[in-house]
């Protein structure tokens, strides 16, 4: 099988461990959720362009038109996003409510004041 | 009517959600709550009896029919679970109003109630969906208002607990999202009954098994089993003390019947067992599960944290049951969802108690206060009885069927491993036991009263159940039995 034939994957995995990376690596907690976006979005990708069929179209009932792509991931993925979002807002409140009592959104720090508490 | 209930038991609290917010004032919210909760076990327990004597409820969302709609599918196997969270959602809470008004204030409450209620939502709809992409809905549902509820504790390491549990139970959701595509990609399904007759047909592929990979390590992250278990000390030790009682019952268990599910219906006992070999990456990660974190158990000094760490030990049992990969194993891994459920919601709900009164579960603030809250530290020291297995409690049944299995297949190290993780469940209840009843009690606890009624009642409910179905075991060990046979059957 052709290797760059199979573009679409090779971006779902870059960006997949770009943003798990990112994860792990960053002390910064915005950062972090920023991270956990993109690890999210690479799924997106993957699903959309499993869809997709060569020389396919929208999926309109018309006449002339008989490939069409697979709609079905598409209207999942819209689903997913919707959960993505929440989980971004719900990860940024978090971090904002993490602010006003530890006056820092980094991970060390935090860890320090806890420490520093017992 | 009758025929809606399926999927009456999902969106009955899921409309009552928004109803808690709308209503502002505390009281009038939890009794809303409390009333949804009893109608649920209602309707779970007809369920579970329809099920019981005509067999697999199929219901199809919208009249769409499987596998192109959203089906809903009740067996033995689910009906079962949907019967454990809705008894333990009625009775945590009936138990909720009095701890809740103690640890978050007024004007949270109806909010925290709202998140309550989506997170009961949540785990219904993951148990009772047949349909691959509804779990991962379901279980988004279910685990942020998890994070939300979290967040409300009282200290402030409950918001850091809460973002870390964020992260990695969005990591595992996300790898659960994964397996579920990938699936899809082989096979164009999503409906499980559907998948479970395609896949055998590609399961030889890369594809397939990195699937079942990607699922494993998702669900593991949601079951809590070790090395994947980092967020839930933390969320248990530092949640408001009714949402770690819900938890410690529910969550890990709903996410351990999807794995089931997924092991046994969706993929098969011959491409989970047969050509993955899941059973030899189980089996020592439940091994290690059991030594390590029963032993960290023991060193903790905040009784919430150490009946987390147990919860980790007591989720090693289960899998341990299911890395057997025998019928009798598989039933007492069932069986223990169902006892670990009463015996640690029974126990949190005693810590809840404490912590009303005590106002901390720090280990050297319970000095002495079983003379000040006796019946409290007895449903403590019954519950604890019952977790380390002694015989008329249910940790015994499970117990049992779980050495059975192990000597089914003469694996007698598998069986001193479990009558020695017991002996360190002894020593880890009983330092608390030590604690409260033969230190003498401070300056600070001499003017503590016994527990109110009100969340004496639903405690001794919970403990009480773990020992009535721990002398008549018959409902629970054959409705797991039936669920083994379901399961192992390919649920079709």
């Amino acid at each position: 099988m052709d290797l760059l034939g199979l573009y679409n994957y090779w971006i779902v995995i870059l960006l997949m461990m770009a943003g798990f990376y990112i994860v792990i690596s960053c002390g910064n907690l915005v950062k972090k959720i920023i991270g956990l976006n993109i690890f999210q979005t690479s799924v997106f990708i993957l699903f959309i362009s499993m869809g997709k069929v060569s020389g396919g179209t929208a999926p309109i009932l018309a006449e002339g038109i008989t490939r069409f792509s697979n709609p079905l991931p598409h209207v999942l993925i819209l689903t997913a996003i919707v959960v993505g979002v929440a989980t971004t807002s719900l990860g940024l409140a978090i971090v904002v409510r993490i602010h006003e009592t530890y006056n820092t959104v980094n991970e060390d720090e935090i860890h320090q004041q806890d420490e520093d508490a017992e | 009517m009758i025929n809606h209930l399926p999927i009456l038991q999902v969106v009955i609290p899921l409309l009552v959600a928004p109803l808690c917010v709308l209503f502002r004032s505390p009281r009038l919210v939890w009794s809303i709550a409390a009333l949804t909760c009893w109608i649920i076990l209602v309707i779970a327990g007809v369920l579970l009896h329809e099920v019981l004597s005509n067999g697999v409820i199929s219901y199809e969302i919208g009249g769409w029919a499987a596998p192109w709609g959203i089906e809903y599918r009740l067996d033995e196997a689910n009906t079962l679970v949907l019967l454990i969270v809705s008894g333990i959602a009625a009775v945590v809470t009936s138990y909720a109003r009095l701890s809740v008004e103690h640890e978050i204030a007024e004007d949270t409450i109806p909010l925290f109630y709202s998140a309550w209620m989506l997170c009961i939502t949540g785990l219904l709809g993951i148990t009772a969906t047949g349909d691959a992409f509804n779990v991962f809905v379901f279980l988004e549902i279910s685990s942020l208002s998890t994070y939300a509820m979290i967040a409300m504790g009282k200290d402030r390491r409950a918001l850091t607990a809460s973002f870390q549990y964020l992260v990695m139970g969005t990591i595992g959701a996300t790898f659960i999202l994964i397996g579920i595509g990938l699936m899809y990609m082989m096979t164009g399904t999503l409906n499980m009954a559907d998948l479970a007759q395609r896949l055998p047909a590609v399961s030889d592929t890369r594809t397939i098994r990195a699937a079942a990979a990607f699922l494993t390590v998702g669900l593991s992250l949601k079951i809590a089993l070790l090395p994947l278990h980092l967020w839930l000390p933390n969320a248990y030790a530092y949640a408001p003390s009714a949402a770690t009682a819900l938890l410690a019952a529910t969550a890990t268990k709903v996410a351990l019947y999807v794995a089931l599910r997924f092991m046994f219906t969706v993929q098969g006992v011959d491409f989970t067992f047969g050509q993955m070999r899941l059973d030899l990456i189980l089996l020592p990660l439940s091994v290690v599960a059991l030594l390590a974190m029963s032993m960290v158990a023991i060193f903790q000094t905040n009784v919430k944290r150490l009946l987390a760490y147990s919860s980790v030990a007591q989720i090693g049992y289960m899998t341990l049951g299911i890395s057997m990969a025998s019928a009798t194993g598989l039933t007492g891994s069932i069986l223990h969802i169902f006892n670990h459920a009463l015996m640690k919601g029974g126990l949190f709900l005693a810590l809840g108690a404490i912590m009303y009164r005590v106002g901390s579960v720090e280990l050297d603030k319970l000095a002495g206060i079983a003379k000040r809250m006796p019946w409290t530290m007895a449903a403590f020291v019954a519950g604890g009885l019952s977790l380390i297995g002694v015989p008329t409690s249910v940790g015994f049944i499970s117990k049992w069927y779980l050495i059975l299995a192990a000597l089914e297949k003469g694996w007698w190290p598998v069986v001193m491993l479990i009558v020695f993780t017991s002996l360190l469940a002894v020593i880890y209840i009983w330092r608390v036991i030590e604690v409260a009843y033969f230190h003498a009690a401070t300056d600070e606890n001499s003017g503590i009263k016994e527990a109110p009624l009100s969340l004496l009642l639903p405690t001794w409910l919970l403990i009480g159940a773990s020992y009535y179905f721990g002398i008549d075991s018959s409902l629970s060990t054959s409705t797991a039995k039936l669920a083994v046979l379901r399961l192992w059957g390919g649920g079709l």
